[in-house]
């Protein structure tokens, strides 16, 4: 089992989630628990990926279950930091086009800001 | 502003989330029967697997990679019900993990229990062994493969599979790897189900509505591999020898190092339907990869080698496939097991249908006799998950067994129809006799489908079997040197035609007449009643350099080279023309026609004609068919096709046949014409010179349609 952490603040329109270590079979329950808490209605997801070096099927069949749960609950989702590797995966098996990709935080609470704007109004 | 979790972890909520049994170090209870194969469940994994004639039965579990294995589990006696054992095992690394089973029984006639081999489970969903297309050769230190779990929650997003009406089909049958491998593709993953996503649009551009794709189930493309006097390497590229029938195969995916090629499958399926795609896969349930008596022990004979197999009565394999051995289809064994496999393919990924490789194997008995009323067939004709899927036969067998016309159909087979592919091509080459054929494919071969209808009909002129398109008007013979065998395999019968050079020339009169042969063979497939199938690459002339049996040539031989010259980019914008005006015009995906009056206008829905209108010469050395659809379209309006087909080398002069007052011909297509003339893809076409004459060039297809008329300008 691979060490996990998992770090959210809170921005006036987001709440940001960033995920450090390996999201595989072990982690990935952990994981998922940590950022449905971490959910807040009326606030944009944002995911920091950059710390994840390796995700497995299961780390990214999380972050789907994320992505619906978010849906169920009208919260716009944005992914950032996902690793080249890991963009090549989600691509190939469509997981990609749940999800906004962003570079940086700050793009994504721009570009999830705008979506979230057009959700609401 | 409230914070809004569920919970993560499935809880154990149920009574049977928990072991009653410790064996081996793993927790373990009594699991369930069915569903077969290995399922995850609350806490851990049900393992089903099931022999008739074994007596007991071991899982064997190893983490991914590894030689040896981490638990050995036997099945408990009171974990058998029948012929089945079952166990749901705790607590398993599921993502790490690769199974197998050892199985024994007596050593009785036509048994091959092998304790000492790790078996692969019949209806496991993914292998592991060839994740990475040709990357590793089997080295003899460990069976190649070994079974493994998938999660099966893929996110569909309201995907369903298309129910495209059989008769407005158009498929090009195309190799999920030959299509992207070649560097030209410009495709992000070349060679896999991701990259062929990357061609859809080319799809839609030429307007095929169902894409048919050569075997996709696990096979190993190391079988049998070699190298041939170049020192080429040359591999099972096409697959038709099945490891697993319910995996696709780890190599045609991006992702099959993750594991992730059933999530890649299905994301290809989706984003096929979304752009109207039909997907149909080439399925070879004739055989198995585990060859005769020499080959190696995968799965089905070291659980049930007379079940699975036709044996004779010294236990040696039968061999209807031509590779060794024959599946016994019509054993009640095998029946489920393919039913399982097609109901798996076609609810779980959504597929639209199946072409049988050598399906009349599917109608022999356990003692390899065709049988009148097979139980495989009807069961499959008359399945309730696949009553949507189109089912295709090729309708023959390398055991002598030849049903085109005839294969036991029950309402729903289609077969591949052969007939159609050697009357269009001796016809083109210009072969004496064959109007009176040529007539019948034109009109959807009643004569073999009348009871069945056009949709029976798969019209085709190529497929992977044999030569491209291009080939066909480029070598008379075939030329398969580099397969390794002296030119000794391959069909010698492919009435090809070169036009007067073998192979490469630079003759412009040989070129020429090539380009216009190609095109009267597209017009000829494209304007026939029934459902017409391209071969992928055929609409802009791919050419396999005269090979006819490619199918261990993964290399540019097989590959579909995407760099197109001036005459590629023409020939594609032609056949893509052709669709259209298959699709303008319902009278050419119509029934069979009847000869009467059906639309009204005082015409038979079909007519025939020859240089005189009216007056067709079915003589054995006429090459001219003409003929004539009267019918309306959707909304009503009249709709006459003229289609003239001239093999004859020299021209003809036409006397069209008279249209009903206030209607005038317009040309759709004339393969004699250059490029853009050739074909027209505004409707409703070009306006005749004279109205009631046609000047035929030599060795050239015509196509009219009616038009209200216009006052002349």
């Amino acid at each position: 089992m691979t060490d996990l952490r998992i770090r959210r603040r809170t921005t006036e329109s987001a709440v940001v989630v960033a995920v450090t270590g390996e999201l595989d079979s072990s982690t990935a329950p952990e994981a998922q628990e940590r950022i449905a808490t971490a959910m807040m209605t009326d606030h944009a997801l944002v995911l920091d990926l950059s710390g994840v070096p390796y995700m497995s099927s299961a780390g990214l069949r999380m972050m789907l279950l994320v992505y619906r749960q978010a849906q169920t609950l009208s919260i716009p989702v944005a992914l950032v930091g996902v690793q080249d590797s890991l963009l090549a995966v989600m691509e190939a098996t469509g997981f990609l086009e749940f999800f906004t990709l962003a570079d940086s935080v700050t793009d994504a609470l721009r570009d999830l800001g705008s979506i979230s704007g057009a959700v609401t109004s | 502003m409230t914070a809004t979790t569920v919970a993560a972890a499935t809880p154990r909520r149920r009574v049977d989330s928990f072991p009653t049994d410790q064996i081996s170090g793993f927790g373990v209870r009594c699991g369930r029967s069915l569903p077969f194969g290995a399922t995850l469940v609350p806490g851990g994994v049900n393992f089903s697997i099931f022999s008739i004639t074994a007596t007991s039965m071991v899982l064997v579990l190893f983490r991914k990679g590894d030689n040896e294995p981490f638990a050995e589990i036997p099945f408990p006696e009171e974990y058998r019900i029948g012929g089945c054992w079952s166990m749901t095992v705790y607590d398993l690394p599921v993502e790490d993990l690769e199974y197998g089973y050892r199985a024994d029984g007596p050593d009785a006639p036509g048994n091959r229990f092998t304790p000492s081999t790790v078996l692969c489970d019949p209806y496991a969903r993914a292998y592991s062994g060839r994740e990475t297309w040709g990357a590793t050769r089997y080295d003899g230190s460990r069976p190649p493969y070994r079974s493994r779990l998938v999660f099966d929650d893929f996110d569909w997003d309201g995907d369903t599979p298309l129910r495209t009406p059989m008769r407005d089909l158009v498929i090009y049958e195309a190799h999920v790897r030959g299509l992207t491998a070649h560097p030209s593709s410009g495709v992000r993953h070349p060679g896999t189900f991701a990259g062929l996503i990357e061609k859809i649009p080319h799809l839609e551009a030429l307007g095929v509505n169902c894409i048919e794709l050569l075997p996709v189930f696990e096979f190993d493309e190391f079988e049998n591999s070699r190298e041939n006097s170049d020192g080429q390497r040359l591999l099972n590229y096409w697959g038709y020898s099945t490891v697993g029938f319910f995996a696709p195969k780890a190599g045609f995916a991006a992702t099959g190092s993750h594991g992730m090629q059933v999530d890649e499958f299905k994301n290809l399926v989706r984003s096929l339907h979304r752009r109207g795609i039909e997907v149909i896969l080439d399925v070879v349930f004739n055989h198995t990869a585990e060859g005769n008596e020499n080959g190696p022990s995968m799965s089905f004979r070291g659980l049930d080698n007379a079940e699975y197999y036709i044996l004779g009565e010294g236990g040696e394999y039968y061999n209807y496939s031509g590779t060794g051995n024959t599946f016994n289809c019509n054993n009640p064994v095998v029946r489920e097991f393919i039913l399982d496999s097609l109901r798996y393919w076609a609810s779980e990924c959504h597929v639209d249908g199946f072409r049988f490789d050598l399906a009349s194997i599917l109608g022999r008995g356990p003692d390899g006799a065709p049988l009148d009323n097979p139980p495989l067939l009807e069961t499959l004709a008359g399945d309730p998950i696949l009553r949507d899927c189109k089912l295709i036969a090729e309708a023959w067998d390398a055991g002598g067994l030849y049903q085109v016309g005839s294969f036991p159909a029950y309402g729903r087979w289609a077969e591949w129809n052969g007939r159609f592919r050697d009357t269009v091509r001796r016809f083109v080459k210009g072969d004496a006799g064959q109007a009176g054929n040529l007539a019948s494919a034109l009109i959807g071969s009643p004569e073999m489908y009348r009871q069945r209808g056009t949709e029976a009909s798969i019209n085709f002129v190529t497929c992977h079997d044999g030569f491209t398109l291009a080939d066909m008007v480029s070598y008379n013979d075939k030329h398969n040197e580099a397969n390794g065998e002296d030119n000794r395999d391959g069909a010698d019968d492919n009435n090809s035609w070169n036009c007067g050079a073998e192979g490469i020339t630079s003759d412009s009169e040989v070129l020429d007449l090539r380009s216009r042969q190609v095109r009267n063979a597209l017009t000829l497939l494209l304007t026939s009643l029934g459902v017409p199938m391209l071969l992928a690459g055929d609409e802009f002339g791919r050419t396999q350099g005269g090979n006819n049996n490619a199918y261990c040539h993964d290399d540019p031989v097989s590959w579909v080279d995407w760099d197109l010259g001036e005459d590629h980019r023409t020939l594609q914008r032609f056949t893509a023309g052709l669709v259209a005006l298959r699709r303008a015009h319902p009278c050419l995906t119509a029934e069979h026609p009847t000869g009467t009056d059906t639309a009204g206008f005082g015409y038979p829905d079909i007519s025939w004609h020859g240089a005189g209108a009216w007056q067709p010469d079915w003589t054995e050395e006429s090459r001219l068919v003409a003929l004539m659809h009267s019918s309306r379209t959707q909304d009503g309006r009249p709709d006459f096709v003229y289609i003239a087909a001239n093999s004859y080398w020299e021209d003809i002069d036409l006397e069209l046949p008279r249209l009903p007052d206030g209607l005038m011909w317009r040309r759709a297509v004339d393969t004699s014409r250059p490029s853009p003339e050739d074909v027209c893809l505004d409707s409703p076409g070009i306006r005749l010179t004279t109205p009631d004459t046609y000047h035929l060039p030599a060795r050239t297809t015509l196509v009219l349609v009616s038009d209200e008329q216009t006052p002349a300008l």
